[in-house]
């Protein structure tokens, strides 16, 4: 069957593309001084994770993958480091206590990555890849037997939400309120 | 939900078929691979800077005109080869580079903000089986999340600039988008839930049957949505009311202040065809994608299915591709005009538009929406677990089709906005005829130094 290992062969090529994409712009973020190039470094490795996704068949997954990670927490925590570094390239400097707190962290998640993937069950059969699955069984889903889950992450997510909001908040005691000219004033109005 | 993708082998796409077996070539993975490509670089590599090239011409004639003035007028016929003098230009140019700036960061930001426009396209109807991915099973929402990804390129370049100006404008790209996406995602979201479907050339293929099937008229709530989508729309493009990430007169040119020559050329690329994709998912979800209003194609496109006429199915999809980019140029056309009659509000009118205005309006729409689906009830027809596809499933002229179905009163509401729509299309349509015609008289104050208003009747040329 050529046919057939041809696409496998273009399957397995992809597959290595995205890997190497994945790991290396992983590797990328560990080495990088400068948060706004890890946040670069970070984008790849997402974006190579969605690859991954399209090519086991999980469309909805690589796009939410996509819309999630790379379009909104990224553009995030750029955001934030735009408005809280003091320098225009913030570097970044751990310390040595931090440098053994992460590294063990990571041994110990490796090593039970690789315990889990070891330890696997071997005789999981790869589901079929055909031309996607159906979305609509994936709302009902959603929407039917995972709905306490499903409600419960977005009851986190107010939860979240509601202290942001509350750590914004400007305290009478920070500062005193600056006195508005006219002009803001009005503008102040508008809105 | 299947299709009538040439009846039983919907794996291979037509065009594809055709070609192969016009080359007769066995359709094996190496060459599929290799037609794929062919047609990525030659067709889309080709269409997106034609279309952009094209928008950006048209952008300056259509600026002109509103501004009394001719536009671009030199190179070519009416100035058409405009855009490849300066294509020209913009390629010749020194490759400036401040010293300050984060150079890795600076060089990176125009690719990211061109290629996921790029691979949008991939999802684009153009016509039954004019669609790159026909497959994709969640068209809509891949060309979403893969445009969320152009405003890191625009966020990088503000930031890698190392310039204050350029700062700003990426904040502010940041904070609009914040605000943008939620309205203009469930906006989306509405038509979606209408359709049944995230597929768009399944999305086309619901709207076959004529002006009233379109999605836009299924029910009122779609038809807000359409407009909410259209306001984020203008927003997620950054043009003109919400051109706050480059407004030119604050900002110099925001977040682009440092790029010139082929990199600065990525970016106006990328908002050119980045506004005819937007207009495509309007154009799919909303305005019947590549069907004409009266429903011929549809009904032709089943019916030649049936036949395997496959001549006559390679001249429908040509025939949709060019309604679908009709369509899309219409929708570019009302932003154009937008850009430049309406002034440019603050950052925080913006915010509170986006926020307080679009975003409490689509979740009421969206809302409504979900009422609408419980109460009215839509087409079905016994122990279907899809939408009807017209003319497969239904009649859309028959009203016992639709009587049938036991959705008498939901074919009143469609055929009542299709009404309300079709007047307000009309509307329009007479303004800028009346616009156009009462302008002709004065043509002559291009040449003539007397204010517009002051031309003597005596001077007009007949």
């Amino acid at each position: 069957m050529p046919v057939a290992v041809d696409a496998n062969l273009v399957q397995t090529v992809l597959f290595y593309v995205f890997a190497l994409m994945t790991a290396g712009a992983a590797i990328g973020v560990v080495i990088s001084r400068n948060i706004v190039r890890m946040a670069v470094f970070l984008l790849f490795t997402l974006t190579g994770v969605a690859g991954l996704y399209f090519l086991l068949d999980a469309e909805f997954l690589a796009a939410v993958q996509l819309v999630v990670y790379a379009g909104g927490t990224l553009i995030l925590i750029i955001f934030g480091v735009m408005l809280t570094s003091k320098s225009p390239f913030s570097r970044f400097e751990p310390k040595l206590p931090e440098v053994i707190v992460a590294t063990s962290f990571s041994v110990v998640l490796f090593v039970a990555l690789v315990m889990g993937i070891v330890h696997r069950p071997t005789t999981t059969e790869p589901p079929a890849v055909g031309s996607g699955y159906p979305i609509e069984r994936f709302g009902q889903a959603l929407l039917g037997d995972y709905l306490v889950p499903f409600e419960v992450a977005s009851v986190l997510l107010l939860v979240v939400m509601i202290g942001a909001a509350y750590l914004a908040k400007r305290r009478e005691s920070d500062m005193p309120v600056q006195e508005l000219t006219e002009a803001p004033k009005r503008a102040k109005s508008w809105s | 939900m299947t299709f009538l993708p040439i009846l039983a082998d919907s794996s291979q796409p037509l065009v594809q078929t055709l070609v192969f077996d016009a080359l007769r070539l066995k359709p094996n993975a190496p060459l599929r691979i290799g037609y794929s490509l062919a047609i990525v670089a030659a067709v889309f590599g080709g269409m997106v800077s034609l279309i952009a090239m094209f928008c950006i011409w048209w952008e300056r004639k259509v600026a002109g005109h509103i501004q009394s003035r001719p536009g671009p007028n030199r190179v070519g016929p009416i100035g058409l080869f405009q855009s490849v003098a300066d294509g020209i230009k913009l390629l010749l140019k020194e490759d400036l580079r401040p010293t300050d700036a984060d150079s890795f960061l600076f060089k990176l930001a125009p690719y990211l903000a061109f290629t996921p426009v790029f691979a949008a396209f991939l999802a684009l109807p153009f016509g039954p089986d004019l669609t790159f991915e026909p497959r994709l099973n969640v068209g809509v929402f891949w060309i979403l999340a893969i445009l969320s990804l152009e405003i890191m390129g625009v966020i990088l370049a503000g930031w890698a600039s190392n310039n204050k100006w350029s700062i700003y404008g990426a904040m502010r790209e940041a904070c609009q988008m914040v605000s943008y996406e939620i309205p203009l995602g469930i906006s989306i979201i509405v038509g979606v839930m209408t359709a049944g479907t995230l597929n768009m050339v399944e999305l086309g293929h619901l709207q076959s049957g004529g002006l009233h099937t379109w999605l836009i008229f299924r029910n009122p709530f779609v038809f807000l949505s359409f407009f909410v989508y259209f306001v984020a729309s203008l927003a997620s493009n950054k043009r003109a009311p919400f051109d706050l990430p480059e407004s030119e007169s604050e900002l110099v040119a925001g977040f682009h202040t440092e790029y010139s020559g082929l990199r600065f050329s990525f970016f106006f690329f990328a908002e050119y065809a980045a506004m005819f994709i937007v207009g495509g998912i309007q154009t799919a979800l909303f305005l019947g994608g590549w069907n004409d209003p009266f429903g011929i194609i549809g009904k032709l496109y089943y019916e030649y299915s049936l036949a395997h006429n496959t001549t006559g199915l390679l001249v429908l999809n040509v025939l949709g591709a060019g309604i679908f980019s009709g369509k899309c140029l219409a929708i570019i056309f009302v932003q154009m005009w937008i850009r430049w009659t309406l002034p440019r509000p603050r950052i925080d009118q913006v915010l509170y538009a986006c926020v307080k205005v679009l975003m409490p309006a689509a979740m009421v729409i969206l809302l409504g929406a979900a009422v609408w689906q419980l109460l009215f009830n839509d087409l079905s027809f016994g122990g279907m677990t899809h939408t009807p596809v017209p003319w497969a499933d239904y009649n859309p002229f028959s009203v016992a089709d639709w009587t049938r179905g036991q959705a008498f009163p939901a074919m009143v509401v469609q055929i009542l906005l299709t009404l309300v729509g079709l007047s307000l299309f009309g509307l329009v349509c007479a303004w800028v005829a009346f616009a156009f015609l009462s302008g002709r008289k004065q043509v002559l104050r291009l040449t003539d130094p007397t204010a517009i208003d002051e031309v003597p009747p005596s001077l007009v040329k007949a």
